[in-house]
């Protein structure tokens, strides 16, 4: 498998406003990038146009390899147990070791308990244990460490570089100083 | 395939009764509720209820089937299910084509089965009753497929579901008019009529709520 993640020249617009132009990126196997910039700067929007969830106002963006997103919403059923909604991201992503991912966020001990009274924190763990169901060579994760403790920061920071070791690439949006050798896009040099 | 399933087995154990959003049996009550305040409302006679019965119950099982609209597609949307979805190569079609299926088996199969106390409530007649329960086969999935597409389109506007109502109503029209008016005339017509366009309803619900949740990504 070989990740590829490469943009040309994006542009993109919200509404009425042109957030960012002229963006050209091309990441590989290994490759980490940690994306930031002020609020509003279009981070998120980034991301989603990278997954191919948003059409960019201008420009291409090319993948090779599946896509795994960690965004700000959980797409867990909040209504069910957690084992349960867990179980069926599992199914669809033809997973075996559902267990092993949850034991390795740790959230295998809230299996039973219903998503809703779960913390934010834990939501974001489970949504990190989703990521690993499957082999997916392109993270695109935005602020996966919101939300996080010191723990499991570090627990994540890990999971990224095992990730980029095996070949993956990795693109994260953060606003906190994170301990990772990726390189750095500052999304207001693009601003328009 | 493997996917569609997955995808139902999930709508339904969120849907059905019991399930987890736990609001499956309102469009039950209210239909009984209906049929029992509808005699109250314009007096015991036993004729004019039979009379006017089954198409109180023809608009009843209608208002019934919006209760559930509420959290249909709004609350996947929120969470971002089905762009997960889409990033595991699933198309909006398929998740609303199993979504179309447990919403009908949500409610249809229960206001089917209320309908015979409800009839009997109405003073309905053994043949009345009889088209009346054909009729609701026929029409509920085409109010299902109706309630489908109004919640997708609905999902992304904040308040959007008491919309429901005003935009469901206009379009299910032709499912009460081929629908009830079956239940006075003696062949099977109207019932059929009501049928084809339940399948015409539910042939386009998947693809037009699927491109409604396409369009509100953007």
């Amino acid at each position: 498998m070989q990740a590829r993640l490469s943009a040309r020249d994006l542009a993109c617009r919200r509404g009425e406003r042109l957030l960012f132009r002229k963006l050209t990126l091309d990441l590989g196997p290994g490759d980490m990038l940690h994306v930031r910039g002020p609020n509003g700067v279009g981070k998120t929007s980034l991301m989603r146009i990278l997954a191919g969830l948003a059409r960019p106002f201008a420009g291409e963006v090319e993948r090779h390899g599946e896509v795994g997103l960690v965004d700000g919403r959980h797409a867990l059923d909040l209504d069910r147990e957690l084992g349960d909604t867990m179980n069926f991201w599992a199914r669809l992503d033809g997973a075996a070791h559902l267990d092993q991912s949850m034991e390795r966020l740790a959230v295998d001990a809230l299996a039973d308990i219903p998503t809703g009274y779960l913390s934010t924190g834990q939501k974001q763990r489970a949504v990190i244990a989703r990521l690993l169901l499957r082999r997916r060579a392109i993270w695109l994760l935005d602020e996966p460490f919101a939300g996080l403790d010191t723990a499991s920061q570090a627990l994540l920071a890990d999971l990224i570089t095992e990730h980029c070791g095996n070949g993956g690439l990795c693109l994260y949006v953060s606003h906190q100083p994170v301990d990772l050798p990726a390189s750095v896009l500052d999304l207001a040099d693009y601003a328009a | 395939m493997r996917a569609f399933a997955i995808l139902l087995r999930r709508d339904l154990a969120i849907l059905l009764p019991g399930g987890a959003r736990g609001s499956a049996f309102l469009p039950l009550i209210f239909f009984l509720l209906v049929a029992v305040l509808f005699p109250f409302a314009v007096g015991p006679e036993p004729i004019l209820l039979a009379r006017t019965g089954g198409g109180v119950l023809w608009v009843a099982a209608l208002l019934a089937s919006i209760l559930p609209l509420d959290r249909l597609v709004a609350a996947d949307r929120e969470a971002g299910v089905f762009d997960q979805l889409r990033l595991r190569g699933i198309s909006e079609e398929v998740a609303m084509t199993a979504r179309l299926i447990a919403h009908w088996l949500s409610f249809g199969p229960l206001i089917l089965i209320a309908t015979l106390p409800a009839a009997a409530l109405l003073s309905l007649t053994g043949q009345t009753f009889w088209r009346l329960l054909a009729s609701l086969l026929a029409g509920t999935p085409g109010l299902a497929a109706i309630g489908l597409m109004t919640a997708a389109l609905l999902a992304s506007l904040r308040g959007g579901t008491a919309l429901a109502g005003l935009m469901l109503a206009p379009l299910a029209v032709p499912l009460v008019i081929f629908g009830a008016g079956h239940l006075a005339r003696d062949d099977i017509s109207g019932a059929l009529f009501a049928g084809a366009f339940s399948l015409v309803l539910c042939a386009i619900a998947p693809f037009a709520a699927a491109a409604a949740i396409r369009a509100a990504r953007d």
